[in-house]
């Protein structure tokens, strides 16, 4: 079967975002940009999965800036076989759906692995959104999948612990951080993957209307919690404690 | 406004987090509650006995017995004929359900919202509460979930709201549910706790965390938390790691010990009343959000703080 893995462009979840002093958004401007971390789970998973024999191809779609070209060529040097872009801007998580709901039915895949959640928009939608707009079901928070014949095992990160569910294929599976511990790209698969075939689209090759649901009025900072005071030994902090009622 | 809560509960009983979205919700309208489950009719009688609630929906099937997201979506979208809104709890269960309710109902969710603006207008944070968005909806139904620290818990009792059954369209064929563990919690439960004492990478272990943290959390009735390095290395379960991707917390105390202060460690607690840290590095920017820092060793502060309380 083939493997779908969307893939978002983020910022690097190493570098602190900054609000714009306009509060129009966050500034991406000169910062790091990577493939959105629970993403490269995802691309590991659906690779293990091929060199398990389970999976015969597999396919990473972005949609995204053309910029979002370089987070599909990191899929392809990772491993993936070849790559798909559909041209768009801050498409939300229902338009992203609607889009990856028509490559299915394009594809015909067997499984979609998707992140749980997409670090800047910390959404937390897509993959569900895709499983309902499919009909397909769903295993969301994955930190285990197993495939056997026409279904998949997938245990999922619950609140208290986990849940085992049976799926039937074709079945949306999002990552949780546990799934596994994706591979780096060794110098040679990069220069292989620039090779490797990446097609570009835009929305109306698919007759999807992406146009926002969700206005954003304004981007704040947080209320800035500023550093306390520094107590010099146990026994102070023991008497501050107290003072605040405890112990 | 007609609001739908859709509870979190275990059929017997409904879920704290059920309770944040009841005041969620009733800044929003009329406030009835879905309870969907097997044999749920205790939860329904909780449901009903909130504080606030109009009237309680309880759907008894057997195909919602563990709330399978294909088979319980199509009956809130069903059910959304008649409201204008539907709220989830911002929890593993609510997230799983909630976006294939607004997919179906071709609506874009509002995820995680912090509070209500207007009808039609709500704060939510993004990049790890980095920031904070102010978002307006230009759907005709809104599908929202609920950060639970974010609004003060309703009242569990004082309610007495009607009970009406409902059926939604059963097993949709798609998936079965297998089995579950679930940890049991011998201290309190990490989103109700008023204290809480985390550990990081810096326990060495699972023996060495729990000999070194537990004891101080039992000396002060808190719960036990941790940073995703101390849940990787396997000291403890996953349920137990506090961030942007762990549970959201904001006890009245939150103590980190050996914890450096990552931003995805600070987004699931800088909301807590009171932070704590202890770290042997005094540069770790933990210091920089917390009221009270102690620079030293832990396996000597700890052990010592333990033994003064
Ligand atoms: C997509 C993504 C999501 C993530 N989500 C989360 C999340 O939800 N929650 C989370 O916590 N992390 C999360 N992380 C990981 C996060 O980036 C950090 O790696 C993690 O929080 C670090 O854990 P730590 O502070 O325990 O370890 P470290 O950063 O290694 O810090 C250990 C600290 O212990 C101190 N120390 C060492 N020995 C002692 C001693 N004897 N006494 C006192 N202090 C000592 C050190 O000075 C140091 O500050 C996420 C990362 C990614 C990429
Ligand atoms: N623009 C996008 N392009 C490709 N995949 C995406 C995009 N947005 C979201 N996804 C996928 O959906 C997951 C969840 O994202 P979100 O629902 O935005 O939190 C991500 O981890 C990706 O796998």
């Amino acid at each position: 079967m083939k493997i779908l893995v969307p893939v978002k462009r983020v910022i690097d979840y190493n570098v602190k975002p900054r609000v714009k002093p306009d509060g129009s958004g966050v500034d991406l401007n000169n910062v790091k940009m990577s493939m959105n971390p629970f993403d490269e789970i995802a691309v590991e998973e659906a690779l293990r999965l091929r060199e398990k024999g389970v999976a015969t191809e597999v396919i990473a779609v972005s949609v995204g800036p053309e910029k979002a070209q370089e987070t599909l060529r990191t899929a392809l040097a990772m491993g993936a076989d070849r790559a798909i872009l559909v041209v768009a801007e801050d498409v939300e998580p229902l338009g992203v759906a609607k889009l990856l709901a028509k490559i299915m039915e394009e594809e015909a895949p067997g499984l979609v692995i998707l992140g749980k959640q997409a670090i800047d928009d910390d959404s937390n939608q897509t993959g569900q959104m895709l499983a309902a707009l499919s009909g397909r079901p769903q295993g969301t928070f994955a930190s285990a999948v197993e495939v056997s014949g026409d279904s998949v095992s997938v245990t999922r990160e619950v609140d208290g612990g986990s849940e085992t569910v049976s799926l039937k294929t074709p079945a949306i599976v999002t990552t949780d951080l546990r799934l596994n511990e994706p591979r780096y790209a060794s110098l040679p698969n990069i220069m292989k993957a620039k090779s490797k075939p990446l097609v570009q689209k835009t929305p109306a090759d698919y007759g999807v209307d992406v146009s926002p649901r969700l206005k954003t009025l304004k981007v704040n900072e947080p209320p800035v919690r500023s550093a306390g005071i520094k107590v010099p030994d146990v026994d102070t902090l023991v008497a501050k404690l107290k003072e605040m009622g405890v112990a | 406004m007609a609001v739908l809560v859709y509870a979190e509960h275990d059929n017997a009983s409904l879920k704290d987090a059920t309770l944040a979205v009841v005041t969620a919700a009733a800044q929003l309208g009329d406030v009835h509650v879905l309870v969907a489950g097997n044999a749920c009719d205790a939860a329904a009688q909780a449901a009903a006995s909130v504080a606030g609630v109009g009237k309680v929906l309880v759907a008894n099937d057997a195909a919602f017995a563990n709330q399978l997201a294909e088979n319980v979506a199509p009956l809130v979208s069903g059910l959304m004929a008649g409201y204008d809104a539907v709220l989830f709890p911002a929890t593993a269960h609510g997230k799983n359900i909630a976006p294939r309710v607004a997919a179906l109902l071709d609506v874009m969710q509002i995820s995680d919202i912090l509070s209500v603006e207007a009808a039609d207008t709500f704060t939510r944070p993004i990049y790890a509460g980095n920031a904070i968005a102010t978002v307006q909806s230009t759907d005709a139904k809104k599908v929202i979930t609920v950060r639970g620290t974010a609004f003060a818990k309703a009242d569990a009792a004082g309610g007495s709201a009607a009970v009406e059954a409902v059926s939604g369209n059963g097993d949709a064929g798609l998936s079965s549910f297998v089995g579950s563990e679930i940890a049991k919690l011998e201290r309190p439960e990490l989103t109700a706790a008023k204290i809480i004492v985390s550990g990081g990478r810096a326990l060495k272990d699972g023996p060495t965390f729990e000999s070194t943290i537990f004891p101080l959390a039992d000396k002060l009735g808190a719960a036990v938390g941790a940073s995703r390095a101390a849940v990787d290395a396997g000291y403890v379960p996953n349920d137990y790691q506090v961030g942007q991707t762990g549970k959201i917390v904001a006890p009245e105390i939150y103590i980190a010990v050996g914890i450096s202060g990552a931003i995805q460690h600070l987004a699931g607690m800088k909301d807590s009343k009171t932070i704590i840290a202890i770290n042997k590095d005094e540069d770790a920017p933990i210091f920089q959000v917390a009221d009270i820092g102690l620079v030293g060793d832990l396996f000597n502060v700890v052990p010592e703080l333990t033994g003064k309380l």
